[in-house]
């Protein structure tokens, strides 16, 4: 019988203890994460107006944030903070999908591409280094102004095939350090396949690095489809995202500040709590590899 | 040194032919063709429109069309763009000066600013200093670079008008002004777009900075050098930093091709002619010329970036060059 | 009697870690004279090392000096010094040598460089006249072709020509005490002997006198004139070097001194105390070195021995001072060899 030989495991419960209680960074991040992601996914339950409605064209027509409308209407009338949640709901949505996309490739092509030897490695290497090469956002502005009106499932799946690269080369790496171990030797020496070489002994050991790129990478998105919707070639309207409702309050935002102001706020404190979330995954993991704090 | 730098340049050479090869079938297997009916004039026939087709040559084989691409690109040739109505190596020579004026200055900018940022932070770790100094970059790290933009362009162009609203120098008063004067006038506009980008990219450097010479300030030399007698603010800035810069020249690799595509956004809220402007302006008209030999560029800086970092790092560890 | 150069009084250096209080050093005192080689010898663990470097005040967060502690030096307090003192002490009148010649010099600086530093800190004179005393000090400890020497790297020297610029770095100043952490430990046998002859020869030279740190018995021998031997953050057995080879009084110098192999013996294992160290967060009650003296009785467990006099100059911290007689009935040999017992 193959040895479950064992690894040099990630000990969770004490990380998560350790993280949650220690480190006050990581915990607010956590719950200012929580305090804006549940409004957003439950769209509906918490929006106090339909964000496409337009009430009153004249009457509520581009009003400051006032109580009735906190984060102020646009020249449509329309409710900003609703229309702040419904785009959170969408952009929190594109972004998990597309990061959970990128996660996935990224892990299978870096261990693969590690644990082959010979031509097929190197092959799968210089791939990678090209496609590490091409920039994500030109590509994708260059990809999506060809193909002006692609719809959304299309333009996700573009998000998370263009994000891998850099996972692919740290789960690569990680591979092939692991492979060189003993225990590795020792299993393929008892007759192990590759594949379950793979399964049960590599792919655990490289989990933590994908649980800090997947935090860090759903960050990393959120950022680049608001400034693709902002160019026009991301998320396209009636649809809300976080993107576009900057771009419609922006030929009017030295007037009219809220309407950019608050998805712009809406962004900033969601990433920011993702790099911090990230950091801190980051740090508990690995110690020395901290590089925030 | 020569013989690894010949072979970095042919490893680079081979990455970019592979990735021309890559872009090109990407661009032009999309869906989407920039004569197609959807073009904001429907009245144009569509026998004009197979004419215009033909002479771009967009009704060959796709193979065919890949060769005659990757010739014309060795020959230097990046094709016509339909936006600019020029050929596209004209559009990027006279976009490529003002983006890398920008983006030198950003970044000189923000590698001073993230270096010392890095060191106070280190010396007053754990401190107020260090805590507060670290929310900034985490904030700035994380904000949107269009939105930052329009946030300075609106407070510091708009509300109180201290700086102009765009462009890289006076639409009207430029022509007639002396030498001195028009240099005052571009520095002038350059203020806010490099302020910009400045803001956006310190955090990168000073993060890696820290983390540095966090590592380099706890090793054994800095406990010989606090024996002698030598002062706090030395053992920093000094002894650990020296040590602590050459990490940092690993992101050189990281930064010098944001030195060309770093600006897109920032170039077209202000109104900065460069690359950025020109590949935001080539969108609406689906550009393919223009936009396939950006991202060709842009990947080419990309290799070049990475050599460079490599060659500065064996240049400046005594460590690695004593082989002599 | 004259004054001694450096008077260590009831120094505690304590670590307040998360896993607890580790009292490295805990109430350790002793007087260093003019011109003498003090040893001070132990094993990994047994606070030396703690002990050096807080004369010095080196000792970073999260440990502490506590305070006591005193230190008395040129008629000055160093555990109460402020900073730009203190500074001006290191390097200048107490120098400091380190185990690890390699990661003990910064590897980006020229070695000339970094001893000349030394003069450039405390204010003497140009960077010319720094420079040329570095290469005087180079000379000085016998590093061939010093002019040239100065100019390479530290990767560029081998192991013992680095200590010997540790050396002349920590004597650029004239200082009246030098340090010396585990000088040797980092180097073969023959180079070892060389540095040692070399300390000996400027210590007669210069009349430095030398804090001598090891875990060696060999090198307490060869040059040291007092020794100290410490265990558990304290000081166990005090005495002449003469004095301590020839009739140790302590169980653990006991030890130490059988544990040591002679070359002319013919035996196939090695001796070892038994036991381990304890860590220094959980010191056991009473005597410390209870747990693995072969002579130990209730007493060791209840009351804490202080140092007894066991004659002039010769202290020890053993309840045999008082009942010597339970010298004759070990219950424990006193070492073993390696692998006997689990």
């Amino acid at each position: 019988m193959i040895s479950d030989t064992p690894l040099p495991r990630v000990d969770w419960i004490a990380t998560q203890r350790k993280w949650l209680g220690s480190d006050r960074s990581a915990a607010f991040a956590t719950v200012l994460l929580l305090a804006i992601a549940l409004p957003c996914l439950l769209a509906p339950v918490f929006a106090p107006y339909d964000p496409s409605a337009q009430p009153d064209i004249i009457g509520l027509r581009s009003i400051a944030p006032s109580l009735l409308h906190p984060f102020g209407t646009d020249q449509s009338s329309r409710d900003i903070l609703s229309r702040v949640i419904y785009g959170g709901r969408l952009s929190l949505t594109v972004a998990i999908v597309a990061t959970l996309v990128s996660v996935t490739i990224g892990t299978v092509y870096g261990a693969v591409a590690g644990f082959l030897d010979g031509v097929g490695g190197t092959l799968l290497q210089r791939i990678l280094d090209a496609l590490l090469s091409i920039p994500r956002l030109l590509l994708l502005i260059a990809i999506f102004a060809a193909w002006n009106n692609a719809p959304l499932p299309v333009f996700i799946l573009a998000l998370g095939l263009t994000g891998w690269y850099g996972l692919a080369r740290l789960v690569r790496g990680q591979v092939l350090a692991l492979k060189a171990q003993d225990f590795v030797q020792s299993a393929r020496a008892l007759g192990a396949t590759r594949s379950r070489i793979l399964t049960r002994h590599i792919l655990p050991n490289v989990v933590s690095q994908v649980v800090v790129a997947a935090t860090l990478g759903i960050g990393h998105v959120i950022v680049l489809e608001a400034g693709l919707s902002y160019l026009g070639i991301g998320v396209h309207p009636p649809d809300a995202s976080w993107g576009n409702i900057i771009q419609e309050g922006s030929d009017q935002i030295a007037a009219h500040w809220w309407i950019s102001f608050f998805p712009g706020i809406a962004i900033v404190l969601t990433v920011m709590a993702f790099n911090v979330i990230g950091d801190a995954l980051l740090r508990a993991l690995q110690p020395r590899k901290s590089v925030i704090e | 040194m020569a013989a690894f730098l010949a072979r970095r340049l042919a490893q680079g050479l081979a990455v970019v032919v592979l990735v021309a090869t890559m872009v090109f079938f990407l661009i032009h297997t999309a869906p989407g063709d920039p004569f197609g009916a959807s073009m904001e004039n429907p009245g144009i026939s569509e026998s004009i429109r197979a004419t215009w087709r033909h002479a771009y040559g967009l009704d060959r084989p796709l193979a065919e069309q890949y060769l005659r691409y990757m010739a014309s690109v060795a020959r230097g040739d990046l094709g016509f763009s339909f936006s600019q109505h020029l050929p596209v190596r004209d559009a990027l020579a006279s976009a490529l000066p003002n983006t890398l004026l920008l983006m030198s200055i950003a970044l000189a900018a923000a590698f001073a600013v993230g270096i010392a940022v890095a060191v106070i932070q280190v010396r007053q770790r754990g401190k107020f200093g260090d805590r507060l100094l670290g929310g900034v970059s985490i904030f700035l790290f994380s904000v949107p670079d269009f939105w930052l933009a329009m946030l300075v362009l609106t407070s510091l162009a708009y509300w109180v008008r201290w700086f102009p609203i765009g462009g890289s120098v006076d639409p009207g008063a430029y022509d007639t002004m002396g030498t001195a004067a028009r240099i005052a006038d571009r520095l002038y506009h350059l203020v806010l777009p490099a302020l910009t980008l400045a803001l956006l990219y310190f955090p990168v450097i000073a993060r890696h900075q820290r983390a540095a010479l966090l590592e380099s300030i706890s090793s054994d030399y800095i406990t010989t050098a606090r024996a002698k007698g030598v002062t706090e603010r030395s053992i920093v800035t000094r002894h650990a930093l020296r040590n602590a810069l050459l990490p940092v020249v690993t992101i050189l690799g990281v930064v010098f091709p944001a030195l060309l595509t770093g600006a897109v956004f920032v170039e077209k809220i202000f109104g900065w002619p460069g690359m950025g402007l020109l590949i935001v302006n080539s969108i609406g008209s689906r550009d393919y010329p223009l936009l396939t030999a950006a991202v060709l560029l842009a990947s080419t800086f990309v290799v070049l970036g990475s050599i460079l970092s490599d060659v500065l790092y064996r240049w400046l560890d005594p460590r690695l060059h004593s082989d002599l | 009697m004259s004054q001694p150069l450096l008077s260590v009084q009831n120094l505690s250096t304590f670590f307040h870690t998360e896993a607890g209080l580790a009292r490295a050093v805990d109430g350790v005192s002793f007087d260093v004279n003019a011109g003498e080689t003090l040893g001070i010898v132990g094993e990994s663990g047994c606070g030396k090392s703690v002990t050096a470097l807080s004369i010095l005040r080196l000792i970073q967060q999260p440990g502490r000096i506590e305070a006591g502690s005193r230190i008395e030096f040129e008629g000055k307090d160093l555990v109460t010094l402020d900073d730009a003192a203190m500074r001006d002490i290191r390097g200048n009148r107490i120098s400091m040598i380190f185990q690890e010649p390699m990661s003990a010099l910064n590897p980006v600086f020229t070695v000339g460089d970094q001893v000349a530093e030394v003069a450039r800190v405390h204010g003497k004179g140009s960077r010319r006249d720094a420079w040329n005393r570095a290469v005087e000090m180079l000379t000085l400890t016998g590093i061939p072709s010093p002019e040239e020497r100065a100019k390479q790297y530290p990767h560029q020297l081998s192991g013992g020509m680095r200590q010997r610029v540790l050396i002349a770095m920590a004597l650029m100043m004239t200082p009246a005490l030098i340090i010396a952490d585990e000088p040797t430990t980092a180097l073969d046998v023959t180079i070892q002997a060389q540095i040692l002859d070399l300390l000996k020869g400027l210590q007669t030279k210069l009349g430095t006198s030398i804090l001598m740190i090891t875990h060696d018995l060999g090198v307490i021998a060869e040059t040291t004139s007092r020794v100290l031997v410490m265990y558990g953050g304290e000081i166990v057995e005090e005495a002449d070097v003469q004095v301590l080879f020839a009739s140790a009084h302590h169980p653990y110098t006991e030890g130490l001194m059988h544990a040591m192999p002679q070359i002319t013996d013919s035996r196939e294992r090695l001796n070892v105390i038994p036991g381990t160290v304890p860590p220094p967060t959980a010191w056991p009650s009473g005597c410390r070195f209870r747990d693995r003296c072969p002579y130990a009785w209730e007493k060791c467990e209840k009351e804490h021995p202080p140092l007894y006099q066991i004659d002039q100059g010769h202290t020890s911290r053993c309840h045999l001072a008082v009942e010597p007689d339970r010298r004759a009935h070990p219950h424990v040999p006193l070492v073993e060899q390696v692998g006997a017992t689990l």
